[in-house]
């Protein structure tokens, strides 16, 4: 029970809890359908971003480019798709848009697994290089066209209906794609040698090492994966957007790494759960969306971002930081 | 491992440093050569001396933390907020109307205040890596985002203008043909390096940073020889924020947000090792030469922002496998 309390997990979820009471005191609007569908249909991208983000932070890396593959692999789907085949059906256009992405991941892991150079500077680098070429060589319009695939993917809902009070509410099949990431990253993680690895590996390059893990094809595995998974809400996001915008996406890395870590997950590496990481999710997306019933001014969203940061990461820190000065 | 580790000749052929001049001077004559009358005028040579210092100064800061293997991502965090609150203080207390003396008084004033502020940012920083034991790459994260979000919070989000018009001293004159910004930077550049090489602060931040485990049990004050790094760094970050405020003739909470990429790129291009332990300040000057020759340079032939962008994260790459070599050496000594 008092390992349970302990845990980031139970932390981020008590605040969730007492953010929407306190926001539901404040506006009864608040406890609805809508509010509900819109939170869910917000947390689609951030989340898949979060868990790929998630399997980086495990693995004892850190990757700040994952917003600039996915903007790159949706951009250069679409323009691909509209000059090639624009009638291409939409599972075909999110594979081409995840290939892209698991091609960029390759490049990092090139850097990081081949090289061996840090993860922190070679992902800063590579977020502008993805950047820069998209604006450069690929294109720097905003498309409202997109291929007629894609829009009518955006048109598909699981439910949708209005409430009593007469507010709209729709939860997209787009949700669908965050439930299978989901069930597929914890399949990996909890199932497989390959997800055990990736553990190890965050625990201890060389303890891994030694049990027989093969650390460079781990660390490959990873930043593809999470280059697919940033080519998978790349495209999300354009075709829910139904904009695709070379200029989106990118600056939002923090708020993902951010929920990341409030989830439990640790920049040392070898700690990280998928619960975790939506609870913290949930939590970066009420923040951004419904700062404002609490009375707070839009305006404070990033301080409070920063705060929640420190608040979620410093204490079990410096509790650790405490314990370990005891066992001396 | 299994080879025995070969210690690199400290020759200066071999140097981080020497192969900088060799690209300072390589991009210099390339720039040169591609476009001579523009690249060469005097106007050219001022208007670069007046654009590098204030994301250079940044790249000082970075340098600081990272010799202790550290990082510092609330550098431009910093320099905004304490830009901000100087901008504040100038527009709506002071007010345009303030000349002569009484800008000057303000002028100093402001400039006190952004200090302090970057000062407090810097220890507050400081205290979550030291006191709380946060992996400084987390801890400057979300300090640098509770400092911009402050510098959000208490704008509103929109650019302070209106300031007396002393303020533009700092970014914008020059003394005996000198711009005051270079002159900043050339002071900040010197005390760290003298900092660095010539007091006993830093020779124990360099072997903290050389080695942590070594500097504990050689049971040096490692939390304040961290408070002291990121404190120092902070106030360089708001001496930059001040260059830029001066410059841009206003503050804003969103200003220089490409700065944070191109300082860690500076550092690193320096030869400055993320890893923690070795770092010079001469590296760290030609590099940022060489960043400016080539960023003018591309502006002159008509290169668009974004391809500069991708040319710097490829050079950041670049250096870094060059080096890394020379890291692997290094780590293969301890």
């Amino acid at each position: 029970m008092s390992d349970l309390l302990k845990r980031n997990e139970t932390l981020v979820a008590l605040v969730i809890v007492a953010f929407c009471v306190v926001a539901t005191l404040a506006d009864p609007l608040f406890f609805t359908v809508t509010t509900l569908s819109d939170l869910l249909r917000a947390s689609i991208v951030i989340g898949i971003l979060a868990v790929g983000c998630m399997l980086v932070l495990v693995s004892g890396g850190i990757d700040v480019s994952f917003t600039a593959v996915a903007v790159f692999a949706m951009y250069a789907t679409t323009i691909f798709t509209l000059g090639v085949w624009p009638d291409m059906p939409w599972p075909l256009v999110f594979l081409l848009s995840m290939g892209i992405g698991a091609a960029l991941g390759a490049f990092n892991a090139l850097f990081i697994a081949g090289f061996g150079l840090p993860t922190l500077i070679v992902t800063l680098a590579t977020l502008s290089i993805f950047r820069g070429f998209l604006l450069t060589f690929v294109g720097s319009d905003r498309i409202s066209a997109l291929p007629p695939e894609m829009r009518n993917f955006s048109r598909m809902v699981v439910a949708r209906g209005t409430t009593e009070a007469g507010n709209f509410y729709a939860l997209p099949w787009a949700f669908a794609a965050l439930v299978a990431v989901i069930v597929l990253t914890w399949f990996i993680l909890q199932r497989t040698m390959l997800g055990r690895s990736i553990y190890a590996l965050g625990g201890s390059v060389e303890s891994a090492r030694r049990i027989g893990v093969n650390v460079r094809a781990t660390q490959i595995f990873v930043y593809v994966y999470v280059g697919a998974l940033a080519g998978l809400a790349g495209i999300l996001h354009g075709a829910m957007g139904r904009m695709a915008d070379p200029f989106s996406l990118v600056g939002l890395e923090l708020s993902v790494i951010a929920a990341v870590v409030l989830g439990g997950a640790r920049l040392t590496g070898g700690y990280g759960t998928i619960t975790g990481t939506l609870l913290g999710v949930g939590l970066i997306v009420l923040v951004q969306n419904s700062l404002i019933v609490l009375g707070i001014p839009s305006s404070w969203q990033t301080a409070t971002i920063g705060l929640l940061i420190l608040l979620g990461t410093g204490i079990p820190a410096y509790q650790a930081k405490r314990a370990a000065a005891r066992a001396g | 491992m299994s080879s025995v580790a070969k210690i690199p000749a400290p020759g200066l052929m071999n140097s981080p440093e020497f192969r900088l001049l060799i690209i300072a001077v390589a991009v210099f004559g390339l720039m040169s050569a591609l476009s001579p009358d523009r690249f060469l005028s005097a106007q050219n040579m001022t208007s670069m001396a007046f654009q590098f210092p204030e994301f250079a100064i940044l790249a000082l800061a970075m340098t600081l933390a990272m010799m202790t293997g550290g990082i510092d991502l609330s550098v431009v965090g910093v320099a905004n907020l304490s830009a901000v609150s100087a901008a504040l203080l100038l527009a709506n207390v002071a007010g345009p109307e303030a000349t002569g003396a009484a800008g000057v008084f303000w002028l100093g004033l402001a400039i006190l205040l952004a200090l302090s502020i970057g000062a407090a940012a810097g220890f507050i920083n400081g205290v979550l890596v030291a006191k709380f034991g946060l992996p400084p790459i987390l801890a400057t994260l979300g300090a640098g985002l509770v400092f911009t979000g402050l510098a959000v919070a208490f704008t509103g989000g929109s650019a302070v203008m209106g300031f007396p018009t002393a303020i533009a001293v700092i970014g914008n004159e020059t003394v005996f043909g000198v711009p005051v910004p270079l002159i900043l930077f050339a002071v900040l550049a010197y005390a760290l390096h003298v900092l660095l090489t010539r007091t006993p602060f830093g020779l124990k931040v360099t072997m903290f940073g050389a080695n942590p485990r070594a500097a504990f049990f050689a049971a040096l004050d490692i939390d304040r020889i961290i408070l002291k790094v990121y404190t120092i760094a902070g106030m360089f970050s708001a001496v930059a924020g001040l260059v830029i405020m001066s410059r841009a003739n206003s503050a804003k909470a969103d200003y220089g947000s490409s700065y944070l990429l191109l300082a860690v790129l500076i550092a690193v291009l320096g030869g400055v090792n993320p890893y923690g332990g070795y770092g010079r300040v001469i590296g760290v000057i030609l590099a940022v030469l060489s960043m400016q020759f080539l960023s003018s340079g591309l502006n002159m032939l008509g290169v668009s922002n974004f391809a500069r962008e991708l040319i710097w994260g490829a050079l950041l790459i670049f250096v870094m496998v060059i080096n890394v070599v020379d890291w692997q050496a290094l780590r293969r000594r301890r």
